[in-house]
């Protein structure tokens, strides 16, 4: 062979070569801005995009159609576009009572079951924290354990336990505290209870993260200023665990007002919450628009405390 | 006070009475029967290794940690069921535990608080202890918002300001940086002295034991080997440990020819040692002698006349340290000793300078040598 033909060949693959180094280097110039891609693309795809279609569903009307709704965008014959907006859903949403005292009752729910898992998670979290080197594992384990069987799995293992003729109705018969049993299921009391329990792990953990941070000798700095363990605690330790109060709760508070599962099987038709009413619009009466728009003004409702943990953790961030 | 309360008994009472005190962690004794006075007004640097059990005493003094036997007692208190919160000690940490939500006023104002002082007064009793640390201008940072140098300071003026009758202090100086900590190191003093208050410091720093302390316990497995000035550890140390934990030494192996009450005679690897200080010593028993290495004279001409404390070897090594250089010189036993000398000429300039395989004469003074015990 000649080396004529390998000439081509050979600047072919020099070619090659200096593509791929322009583009290492680009990548390496725009990485910065390709982590950023990341997260904006995801939640484009998963979040942005799905919020817009429910938008939309929301200022539809219902119709006999499938989907069960008016189009937004219609062309007439003669070619011209006809968009349809109505804020009917909203005005009928915002008006009605029932659905008025459903969202306050289901945030009220919230707001307490929020408090109850703070003040049960607390002092979990700060034995956990406080637990020694085999204890410590163990129980972290025991919190996310959980976890490992289904969550309607549990709720059902609560009717049985909170029924009329469930455990611990015939415990306390059988000795002999009480005559008759007690009702617990399909009333709140079993709503907060389900719900307590589901999500005292979400309470737990960000709480856990942020005590193990703290610096014990702050507490040793606090008792030889004089300071007697509860003014202590409220002076020093409770102040510095706030994100973590904040985080925990934001992460209860947030999926337990808009919770189906546990008030439709543990409150019966006697709790209602918006999860419920939302599902009964869209599966029992079909009225997707009204369904959507429910769902519209929940998101709302909670993007209030979202911004304030990001005030919260804006402001943290700033300190360090 | 008088400059050495610990030497006059009779018109002085220690402040701090420690009796007998141990602290076990398991199996592990952490501070062993352990005795020790301290008086108003004294700077006692707690000396040593990590894990002699330094901090655990500090800890036992500030009552986060109670010992398994033995007393403590504070200006004739005893403290056994005293909690840290009602001692009449304050701490200075060595991670300056630094309350991060509240500003360096808020941080020195805490403990004035739980005493409940009247409000104006906090305010000019904090604004008085800024001045002394001079951090007047900083009241309202947080403590990230602080160099290393400024936390510091923050630290010693909230553990000063509830003016404790003692103040304990974890490796004050240790997380500064060796420039910043020697300036420190005479600033910590000079504040003691200002205020009055007794300071006990923990430190593993000999350096910054001797500059600060009236006096100082060198410690070893919770246990003191030697409580005295810093003088009387350095030139005087009775163990073999303290003589090479405090400084460098050259440590002879030797026995005792001759006791009289004005001096001993040592026959050792080095030749004949005399000293001319009296010490309880028995004629015929084992020793060993301790040599610093800045006390030994190092010169290229023998010495003019024979006699003990004076040997010869070869250069082995020389190390240049800048102001001063070290000589390792071998003797004809094979054993190096360690000399150091200042360098006073400049090494280019014409003399008698000394280099590799020389052979050198060795003298020291007969006041020089250290008799060690064990």
């Amino acid at each position: 062979m000649t080396d004529i033909p390998n000439a081509p060949a050979q600047s072919d693959a020099s070619r090659d070569l200096s593509f791929f180094k322009s583009l290492t280097k680009s990548l390496q110039n725009n990485w910065r801005k390709i982590v950023i891609l990341i997260p904006f693309v995801w939640l484009l795809l998963f979040f942005l995009f799905p919020f817009f279609i429910v938008a939309k569903i929301s200022v539809a009307e219902l119709a006999i159609a499938s989907p069960p709704f008016t189009k937004l965008i219609e062309w007439t014959d003669t070619g011209i576009m006809n968009i349809r907006i109505v804020f009917d859903n909203f005005i009928y949403i915002l008006t009605d009572s029932l659905y008025f005292d459903t969202y306050v009752n289901s945030l009220r729910i919230s707001v307490l079951s929020t408090l109850l898992c703070l003040l049960f998670g607390y002092p979990i979290a700060y034995g956990i924290v406080r637990s020694g080197p085999v204890m410590k594992p163990l129980l972290l384990f025991a919190v996310i354990l959980p976890f490992w069987t289904s969550f309607l799995l549990r709720v059902y293992a609560w009717m049985g336990l909170l029924a009329d003729q469930g455990t611990i109705n015939n415990l306390l018969i059988s000795l002999g505290i009480i005559d008759e049993p007690i009702r617990m299921l399909y009333t709140e009391f079993a709503v907060f209870v389900g719900i307590v329990y589901t999500y005292m792990p979400f309470m737990i953990l960000p709480l856990y993260a942020n005590m193990e941070k703290l610096d014990t000798s702050l507490n040793e700095a606090a008792a030889d200023l004089g300071s007697r363990p509860t003014n202590t605690f409220f002076k020093v330790t409770l102040p510095l665990t706030i994100p973590g109060i904040v985080a925990g709760s934001l992460l209860v508070f947030i999926p337990a007002t808009g919770e189906y599962v546990i008030p439709d099987l543990l409150g019966g038709g006697n709790v209602q919450m918006i999860g419920r009413v939302l599902f009964n619009e869209f599966s029992r009466n079909t009225d997707w628009p009204v369904a959507a728009a429910v769902a519209i003004v929940l998101l709302f409702l909670l993007v209030v405390p979202i911004l304030v943990f990001q005030y919260y953790q804006g402001k943290e961030a700033e300190e360090r | 006070m008088t400059d050495a309360p610990w030497l006059d008994h009779e018109n002085n009472t220690p402040l701090v009475q420690i009796r007998g005190l141990t602290k076990k962690f398991g199996e592990v004794t952490a501070v062993d029967n352990i005795d020790l006075d301290i008086y108003q007004g004294e700077l006692f640097c707690l000396l040593g290794g990590s894990g002699c059990g330094k901090s655990t005493l500090l800890r036992m003094l500030a009552g986060f940690e109670f010992p398994n036997s033995g007393t403590i007692s504070i200006g004739g208190q005893d403290m056994s069921n005293v909690s840290a919160y009602e001692r009449p000690t304050n701490m200075m940490f060595q991670s300056y535990a630094l309350f991060p939500h509240m500003t360096v006023a808020k941080n020195i104002a805490f403990g004035l608080q739980q005493d409940r002082v009247p409000k104006g007064e906090i305010e000019d009793r904090v604004d008085e202890i800024l001045k002394l640390v001079e951090l007047q201008d900083y009241k309202k940072r947080k403590p990230q918002q602080l160099s290393g140098g400024q936390r510091q300071r923050v630290a010693l003026a909230r553990a000063l300001v509830k003016k404790p009758r003692l103040l304990l202090l974890d490796e004050p100086l240790a997380a500064l940086d060796k420039k910043l900590r020697k300036h420190t190191q005479f600033e910590l003093a000079n504040i003691q002295e200002q205020v009055g208050v007794t300071f006990i410091v923990v430190t593993h720093d000999q350096e910054e034991a001797m500059t600060l302390a009236s006096r100082m316990a060198v410690m070893d497995a919770g246990r003191f080997m030697q409580i005295g000035t810093p003088t009387e550890i350095y030139e005087f140390p009775q163990t073999r440990f303290v003589a090479d934990f405090i400084g460098s030494a050259n440590i002879f192996e030797g026995r005792v020819t001759e006791d009289s009450t004005d001096h001993v005679r040592v026959e050792t690897d080095l030749g004949e040692i005399y000293i001319d200080h009296g010490q309880s010593v028995t004629q015929g028993s084992q020793i060993w002698v301790g040599l610093r290495p800045e006390k030994i004279r190092v010169s290229k001409s023998p010495p003019k006349k024979p006699g003990p404390n004076q040997t010869s070897g070869e250069v082995e090594e020389i190390g240049y340290l800048g102001e001063t250089s070290i000589y390792k010189i071998k003797l004809k036993s094979g054993k190096i000793v360690d000399v150091t000398a200042p360098n006073q000429s400049r090494p280019t300039m014409k003399g008698q300078k000394i280099t590799w395989e020389d052979t050198v004469y060795l003298q020291w003074e007969p006041s020089s040598a250290m008799l060690l015990h064990s």
